[in-house]
């Protein structure tokens, strides 16, 4: 696992207190995370602070699970 | 119109002297202060270095991490307080309508340490807006109430109210007022604050409402003592299940007492000085008494404001002796302030809890810390100075007011048997 995906799980399990097991490339935040719309949103900014980028929020509407998260960061993230 | 009549049937209690209400009144009794050296922030340059916390309070024990870090901490204390007097009220969540069940809370401030940890955070960065996306939602005062009704499912009016000292006695006399109007059956009720931050204490202390005597906390909250220097602060939560008498007869709840009459009044006079004759609260004090149908000489005790500050305490005696005249010499009066510090917008109900507490033991909490007489204090008023005193009470009231010149006072009476 990249340290990106390291990083975002930790973030993941952190902020939305579920199990490590759970937080698979598939889980959606909404449908298996339990994550509300503010909830999101905070990934998102904790996302932005960790890894020092800007997300627009066109661009964060397409983030909704683990595995999209992972695929944007390491793709934009350290730019 | 005949308005229905209101009893209270459940009590919970988060205070500097007791994380539960038999806690709470056991320290009472015993003359306990709340007060020490402030743990939740690094004091050592503020003015006064020493508040009345809570003590050994682990918020996840109540509140699931998750949710609890989407609230500030005087949502805590009004969740885990509102808990409590659920429970004690015996209530079967399962069979009362809870569309006719609100939640009215006050709280003088609301989510300070959430305010201020959230602009702190943007200040220090580099200009760039990356607030919490539950900042607002832990900040505003309301939401201590929307919590408690997600939590039961309570779909009664839920709002809360702010009149800084007097916030929760303001939601209590809302409440007991929906409640004999018959708009609803049952009201939680009750006030929280956590006001314990940099904020909190540097705002105080620059408009020099707090002691400073850092040498000796537990001594700093001395109402009608001469040497008074200025209130305590406190923190915490207290909760009241309000409910209309035949509904609580008819399941045969515990009934602490009958909330008989509440009063309300304005100075009209100064941002923080209260009114140098005490007009407001005798207006309050006078228009509790004639919503009660009762006359001076009924009340046994009084829970006085009392917050130990120099002008605020002899304003308010004599306003009592305005009203009461020879009787406000024979009766008992105390300031539990000096135990438990001011609880600001919490401080009517963890009061209101305190002569529940008169009347379910027929002990009157004391005054502590008294020293030196004040020479502008008349001896003739029994403060129940350092010793609790027994006393066979029936009638109790309790007053608040706060900055802005806001004055309440509620009445309970205990049933008769």
């Amino acid at each position: 696992m990249s340290e990106i995906a390291t990083k975002v799980k930790a973030i993941i399990v952190e902020k939305l207190g579920v199990e490590e097991s759970e937080v698979t490339p598939e889980a959606s935040f909404t449908n298996d995370l339990g994550a509300d719309s503010l909830d999101t949103v905070e990934l998102i900014m904790e996302f932005e602070k960790e890894f020092n980028i800007s997300i627009p929020d066109d661009q964060a509407e397409n983030i909704g699970t683990v595995g999209q998260a992972i695929t944007y960061l390491e793709e934009n993230a350290g730019k | 119109m005949t308005l229905r009549r209101v009893v209270v049937t459940g009590l919970g209690a988060l205070t500097p002297i007791g994380n539960d209400v038999p806690t709470y009144w056991d320290n009472l009794a015993a003359g306990t202060s709340g007060a020490g050296p402030i743990t939740k922030f690094d004091a050592s340059k503020f003015k006064t270095q020493f508040a009345c916390e809570l003590k050994g309070l682990d918020v996840t024990q109540y509140i699931p991490r998750q949710d609890a870090r989407k609230m500030d901490p005087f949502t805590h204390y009004a969740l885990i307080a509102a808990d409590q007097a659920v429970r004690d009220s015996g209530l079967n969540l399962d069979t009362i309508n809870k569309n006719k069940v609100g939640v009215i809370w006050g709280s003088g401030i609301g989510g300070l340490k959430s305010f201020e940890e959230e602009v702190i955070n943007y200040a220090q960065g580099d200009g760039t807006p990356r607030l919490n996306p539950f900042f607002i939602v832990r900040m505003i005062a309301d939401s201590a109430p929307g919590q408690i009704s997600m939590r039961y499912g309570f779909r009664g009016p839920n709002y809360v109210t702010v009149s800084a000292c007097a916030s929760s006695l303001n939601a209590m006399i809302d409440a007991f007022n929906y409640i004999r109007l018959g708009r609803i059956n049952i009201c939680v009720t009750g006030g929280s604050e956590a006001a314990v931050t940099r904020a909190g204490v540097g705002g105080f202390n620059a408009n020099r409402a707090l002691s400073e005597r850092n040498d000796s906390p537990e001594t700093a909250s001395r109402p009608y003592d001469k040497d008074r220097d200025g209130f305590v602060l406190g923190e915490g939560a207290g909760a009241l299940i309000l409910e209309e008498y035949e509904h609580a007869k008819a399941r045969g709840a515990k009934i602490y007492a009958e909330l008989i009459g509440g009063g309300m009044s304005s100075d009209a006079y100064h941002i923080t000085a209260p009114h140098p004759d005490g007009l407001g609260a005798y207006l309050g004090m006078q228009d509790a008494m004639d919503d009660a149908g009762i006359k001076p000489e009924d009340i046994d005790y009084i829970n006085t404001h009392g917050t130990s500050t120099p002008i605020g305490d002899p304003q308010e005696l004599k306003a009592i002796e305005k009203i009461f005249g020879e009787h406000a010499f024979r009766m008992n009066i105390s300031s539990t302030k000096s135990q438990i510090g001011h609880l600001l917008g919490a401080a009517g109900a963890v009061e209101a809890i305190a002569c529940l507490f008169a009347l379910e033991r027929q002990i009157v909490p004391p005054t502590i810390n008294h020293f030196t007489a004040d020479p502008e204090i008349d001896p003739r008023f029994n403060l129940t100075l350092n010793q609790a005193q027994p006393r066979k009470m029936t009638t109790v009231m309790s007053n608040g007011f706060g900055f802005g010149g806001h004055n309440a006072s509620v009445i309970f009476r205990k049933l008769s048997e």
